[in-house]
């Protein structure tokens, strides 16, 4: 699996939101697009990953 | 030959632009302006050359005033950024800044959106004034840009953004510039435009609190239609604030890289 440009391994398929919150990421932060395709935060819990999956994920930190 | 005189498409014989300012003043304290940039020298005019001519000190009339400001635009970039509508979601330390610097740039149409007053904490880092405290930051800065240039059209909503008015605001908008400070908005902003209107840019900022160093500051394109400026680490809190510098920086990067995307360049 690639996330943000780098290669990762995931040995089983699982919901992005699990894979999102396995990595610390803060689900009221992000931004995710996953193969090309931005995905709605509504569709975190239903959406799969998978090793052949290209991940980008932006992260906001606060400041402005 | 025609050239582009202090606005005006003028037909003249006349070779150099030291002879052509002979005719309009005999002041000593002027700046010539040819084609975007200052001349010291003289310069033999050429077929559609835009000439400027600013005698220091003296209020030109309204329509030489416009072809003033924008003197030292590179002239084709000027037109298309006229034309140009850009909307700016928050006016803190990036929102206020950026507005300013599109308003000195020349972007016709300006859009900003913020709910909140101007308070004295504001004051270390954002685009405002003492005389502004207590008002609503729309209205602070409107009258800011106008003071810079008035032909600018300048529209502006005081209400707090959410998932529920976002599209109907930004809809039709080239290019939204976010410029929230909490990192929860800052996600709904850019999740609901890229998910809701497709056909959006959005240019948004995480990472520019404290007084590290300016070149960890950067633009990079992270999806197709989003950008984003800062580096993307140190955050605003406790032990770190934000200080004027460096959202400066940000807010820079993202009134350049939305300048860039006006004139169709989407490489950071």
């Amino acid at each position: 699996m690639k996330v943000n440009g780098k290669i990762i391994s995931i040995t089983t398929s699982q919901t992005l939101i699990y894979f999102l919150k396995d990595n610390n990421y803060e689900i009221t932060k992000v931004a995710v697009e996953l193969n090309g395709k931005i995905i709605p935060k509504t569709q975190f819990h239903n959406t799969a990953v998978c090793d052949s999956d290209t991940i980008e994920i932006v992260s906001f930190v606060g400041g402005g | 030959m025609k050239i582009t005189l202090n606005g005006k498409l003028t037909d003249t014989q006349i070779k150099s632009v030291f002879e052509l300012k002979k005719t309009i003043t005999d002041a000593k304290n002027t700046v010539v302006i040819v084609n975007g940039f200052a001349v010291n020298s003289d310069y033999f005019l050429s077929e559609n050359d835009s000439v400027v001519i600013i005698e220091k000190g003296i209020m030109p009339s309204k329509d030489e005033f416009e072809s003033m400001i924008s003197a030292r635009h590179t002239p084709l970039v000027y037109d298309r950024l006229k034309k140009a509508k850009v909307a700016i979601a928050g006016l803190g330390g990036l929102g206020s800044n950026i507005a300013i610097m599109l308003a000195r740039t020349g972007i016709g149409k300006i859009l900003i959106v913020d709910f909140d007053t101007v308070e004295p904490s504001n004051l270390n880092r954002q685009h405002y004034f003492i005389r502004h405290l207590s008002m609503q930051k729309t209205d602070a800065l409107k009258e800011q840009i106008l003071a810079i240039n008035p032909f600018i059209s300048v529209e502006t909503k005081n209400i707090y953004l959410d998932e529920t008015n976002i599209k109907d605001l930004f809809d039709g908008y080239e290019i939204v510039c976010e410029a929230f400070d909490n990192p929860a908005c800052k996600a709904t902003l850019v999740n609901t435009i890229l998910t809701e209107l497709p056909s959006t840019k959005i240019v948004a900022a995480s990472g520019m609190a404290g007084y590290y160093s300016s070149n960890k500051i950067k633009t990079e394109k992270k999806m197709k239609n989003l950008y984003i400026c800062g580096d993307l680490t140190n955050e605003a809190k406790p032990g770190t604030g934000l200080m004027a510098p460096r959202v400066q920086i940000c807010a820079g990067h993202q009134a350049n890289m939305i300048i860039r995307l006006l004139l169709g360049i989407e490489k950071v």
